[in-house]
C-alpha cells in the first residue's frame, strides 16, 4: 500500500468514527449507511464479481435476523412466560448478557446462513442466467412466508428483541459502531480476497463458465465459497439489524425482499458491479439520497428513486465507477496505449463470436 | 509408440440428428493428428463427447490408460486433456495476462485448496508473460481478452491452453477466421507446442493446406462416420474424400 493510499484510508476511517459524535442526531441513519454497504457489497461477491444474478440474498440476512433473536429469546427468558406476557416482557438485561446473547446469536446465524448457503448452493447454483435468478427469488419469497407461519419464531406476529442496557451506552451509537466495523471488515476481507487466486476464478465464472470448466476450473467449489462468503455477513449484518430496529417481523425486517433485498441490487449495480468500490459508492449514493427524499419529499421519494436507478442503469450501465474508469481508460487510449488493430476480423459475420454471453 | 487417445465405437445423435456414428480413432502419445470433413460432418460433436461436453450414447474414450467416458468436463481438463473452441472463447472483461494465471494448472486438490486464497505467485506471471510473449501478445497483455481482435482471440485460448501444461490438445479449427497473413503463424507455433513441450495434438482444420503440413495422420468425416484415415497423402488423394468435399460444397 502506497503512503498516499494509506493516508486516504486513515482519513476515512478518522470520518466514520467522527460522524456520529459530529451527527448525533443523524446516528441512526449514519449506522444503517453501514448496514447498506454491507447489502451491497456482500450481494456483489456473488452477483457483481462471480455474474450470477441473486434475487435472494435476503435469506441469509433473514436467516441472521432470527437467529440471533432466537438465541436471545430462549437464553435468557422462560418461554412460557415470554408468550404469556405476549412479547411485552420488559426484557431487561444486564450488559454482559445482552452482549453474550447477541454475540451467541451472531456466531449461530452465521453458521446457519453459511450452512443454509452450502445446501441451497448444492441445488441452485447448478442454474445459470434467469433460471438462477428466477430460482433466488422464489427463494426469498418463500422464506418470508415460512417464517411467517412458523409459531417458535413469533409467526406473523413477529419477535420482540431484548431491550438494550442502558449501562452499555446509548443504544445508536454501539450499533453504529457495530455496523461500521463490520462493513469496514467485510470490505478488507474482500479486497483481500479479490486479489487471490479465488478473485480471478470468479470474474472467469462470469465472463465464461463454459471456458472455466473447459480449463479444468473446480467452478462449483468457487461458487459455493462465493455464495456462503456473502452468506457468513449478511447473517452478522441482519442479527444486529433486528436488535437495531428493535422488532422482528417476517416480511419488514427480516426476509425484506421487497426494500433491502431489492436496494442491494440496486446499490451494487448503481456503484459499479464486480468492482471493490462501486458497492461502497452505490450504498452511499442510495442510502443518502434515500434519506433526503423521504424527509423532504415524502411520498414521491419512491419514485424518485426508481427513477434515479432507472437513469443510472440506462446511462451508466456500468454504474458510476465502471463509467469513471472507463473515461480514464478513454484518456489512457487517446494518448496512445491503444489496441493496434494488427489483425483484420474475419470478414463473415456469423463467425464474429458473442464474447461475455455464454453460449447455450 | 503407445496411444495417449483412444476412441472407440462412439456414437452420439441429437433427435433424429446422428453426428457421431461408432467413430474410431486413435492418437500416439506425441503425435499430430488432424480430423477433417465438410462442414457438419460432427468434427465438433466428436470433441466434445472426448472432453465430456456432451454425454455419448455409446462407445468407449480412453485417455492416459484412464476410461473418461462418464467424467466431466472439468475432470478430464484436470487429467491434462485440453480443448479449444471454434468459436473462441475467452474470459472477455478480464486483461490478457489474468486469463493466463487463472489457467495455471492446478491438478492437486489440496495444493489448489492451499493456494485459492493465495495471491498469484510471481513465477506464474512471469510464465504467463512468456507465454503470451511466444503467442505474440506480449504487447497486448493489459488489454482485455474482449477487446481483442478475434484472430488475436485464437491466439490467447491457444496461450491459456498451454499456460495448462496439457499433456493433449484438441483444437477447433484453429486457423478459421484468420487473416491469411497470420496462418503461418499459428502453424509455426502449433508445431513448436509439439516439439518443445511435447504436448500431443488433434486439430480439427478445414484449410487442406495447414493441416497435411501440420498432421502425421489425418481422419476424415463425412456425414457422421469415418470416411477415410491415413497419411495426408493417402487422404488427399482418396477418391472418397474427394468426392465428400466436392459433394459437400
Ligand atoms: N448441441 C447440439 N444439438 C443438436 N444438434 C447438434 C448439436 N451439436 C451439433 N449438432 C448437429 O450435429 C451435426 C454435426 O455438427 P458439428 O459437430 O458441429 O459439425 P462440424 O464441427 O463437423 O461442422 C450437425 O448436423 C449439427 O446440426
Ligand atoms: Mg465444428
Amino acid at each position: 500500500m502506497t503512503a498516499a493510499r494509506a493516508a486516504g484510508y486513515a482519513a476515512l476511517v478518522a470520518v466514520a468514527v467522527a460522524a456520529p459524535f459530529v451527527l448525533p442526531q443523524y446516528q441512526s441513519q449514519l449506522a444503517l449507511l453501514w448496514v447498506m454497504v454491507v447489502l451491497a457489497l456482500s450481494w456483489d461477491i456473488v452477483g457483481g464479481q462471480m455474474g450470477y444474478n441473486s434475487f435472494g440474498n435476503i435469506v441469509f440476512f433473514g436467516i441472521g435476523v432470527y437467529a440471533t433473536a432466537v438465541v436471545q429469546r430462549d437464553l435468557f427468558f422462560d418461554i412460557d412466560e415470554y408468550a404469556h406476557a405476549a412479547g411485552g416482557v420488559a426484557s431487561q438485561l444486564a450488559p454482559l448478557e445482552y452482549l453474550g446473547g447477541l454475540a451467541l446469536g451472531l456466531v449461530l446465524g452465521a453458521l446457519l446462513a453459511v450452512l443454509a448457503a452450502a445446501v441451497l448452493g448444492a441445488g441452485i447454483l447448478r442454474l445459470r442466467g434467469h433460471y438462477f435468478a428466477i430460482c433466488t427469488l422464489g427463494l426469498g419469497i418463500a422464506m418470508g412466508e415460512i417464517a411467517g407461519g412458523t409459531d417458535y419464531i413469533g409467526a406473523g406476529s413477529g419477535l420482540v428483541t431484548p431491550l438494550f442496557p442502558e449501562l452499555l451506552g446509548e443504544r445508536n451509537r454501539f450499533f453504529y459502531f457495530y455496523f461500521m466495523l463490520l462493513a469496514f471488515t467485510c470490505f478488507g476481507v474482500l479486497g483481500a480476497v479479490y486479489r487471490c487466486r479465488f478473485g480471478l476464478a470468479l470474474n472467469a465464472i462470469r465472463d465464461n463458465e463454459d471456458k472455466a470448466e473447459a480449463m479444468g476450473l473446480r467452478t462449483t467449489r468457487y461458487k459455493t465459497i462465493a455464495w456462503c462468503l456473502s452468506a457468513v455477513f449478511l447473517a452478522l449484518a441482519g442479527g444486529a439489524y433486528g436488535n437495531f430496529i428493535g422488532f422482528v417481523d417476517p416480511v419488514d425486517t427480516a426476509f425484506a425482499g421487497p426494500t433491502l433485498g431489492v436496494w442491494m441490487i440496486l446499490m451494487a449495480i448503481m456503484g459499479g458491479r464486480g468492482t471493490l468500490w462501486g458497492p461502497v459508492l452505490g450504498a452511499m449514493i442510495f442510502h443518502v439520497s434515500r434519506e433526503f427524499l423521504w424527509t423532504y419529499l415524502l411520498g414521491w421519494d419512491r419514485m424518485i428513486l426508481g427513477l434515479l436507478t432507472v437513469l443510472i442503469v440506462l446511462f451508466l450501465p456500468l454504474g458510476i465507477l465502471g463509467w469513471l474508469r472507463g473515461r480514464t481508460a478513454g484518456r489512457a487510449a487517446a494518448a496512445g496505449v491503444k489496441p493496434s488493430a494488427a489483425e483484420s476480423r474475419p470478414s463473415s459475420s456469423t463467425s464474429q463470436p458473442p464474447l461475455s454471453e455464454s453460449q447455450p | 509408440m503407445s496411444a495417449l487417445l483412444r476412441v472407440s465405437e462412439v456414437s452420439k445423435s441429437f433427435g433424429g440428428v446422428t453426428a457421431n456414428r461408432a467413430l474410431s480413432l486413435s492418437v500416439d502419445a506425441g503425435a499430430i493428428a488432424g480430423l477433417i470433413g465438410p462442414n457438419g460432418s460432427g468434427k465438433t460433436t466428436l470433441f466434445n463427447c472426448i472432453v465430456g461436453r456432451h454425454p455419448v450414447d455409446s462407445g468407449s474414450v480412453v485417455f492416459d490408460g484412464r476410461e473418461i467416458r462418464h467424467r466431466t468436463v472439468p475432470q478430464i481438463a484436470r487429467l491434462g486433456l485440453l480443448r479449444t473452441f471454434q468459436q473462441t472463447r475467452v474470459y472477455g472483461a478480464m486483461d490478457c495476462v489474468q486469463n493466463m494465471q487463472i489457467s495455471a494448472p492446478q491438478r492437486d486438490a489440496e495444493n489448489a485448496r492451499q493456494k485459492l486464497f493465495r495471491k498469484v505467485p510471481a513465477a506464474v506471471t512471469e510464465k504467463a508473460e512468456s507465454l503470451l510473449e511466444f503467442a505474440g501478445l506480449y504487447e497486448k497483455r493489459r488489454l482485455r481478452a474482449g477487446e481483442l481482435s478475434f484472430g488475436q482471440q485464437k491466439l490467447l485460448e491457444f496461450a491459456m491452453a498451454l499456460m495448462n501444461e496439457p499433456k493433449m490438445l484438441l483444437l477447433d479449427e484453429p486457423t478459421a477466421g484468420i487473416n491469411p497473413t497470420l496462418i503461418n503463424g499459428i502453424m509455426e507455433r502449433l508445431l513448436r507446442a509439439n516439439a518443445e513441450l511435447g504436448i500431443t495434438l488433434l486439430v480439427i482444420e478445414h484449410n487442406m493446406r495447414v493441416i497435411m503440413n501440420l498432421a502425421q495422420h489425418i481422419y476424415c468425416l463425412a456425414h457422421g462416420s469415418l470416411l477415410a484415415a491415413g497419411t495426408p497423402q493417402e487422404v488427399r488423394e482418396d477418391p472418397r474424400v474427394l468426392s465428400a468435399y466436392l459433394g459437400a460444397q
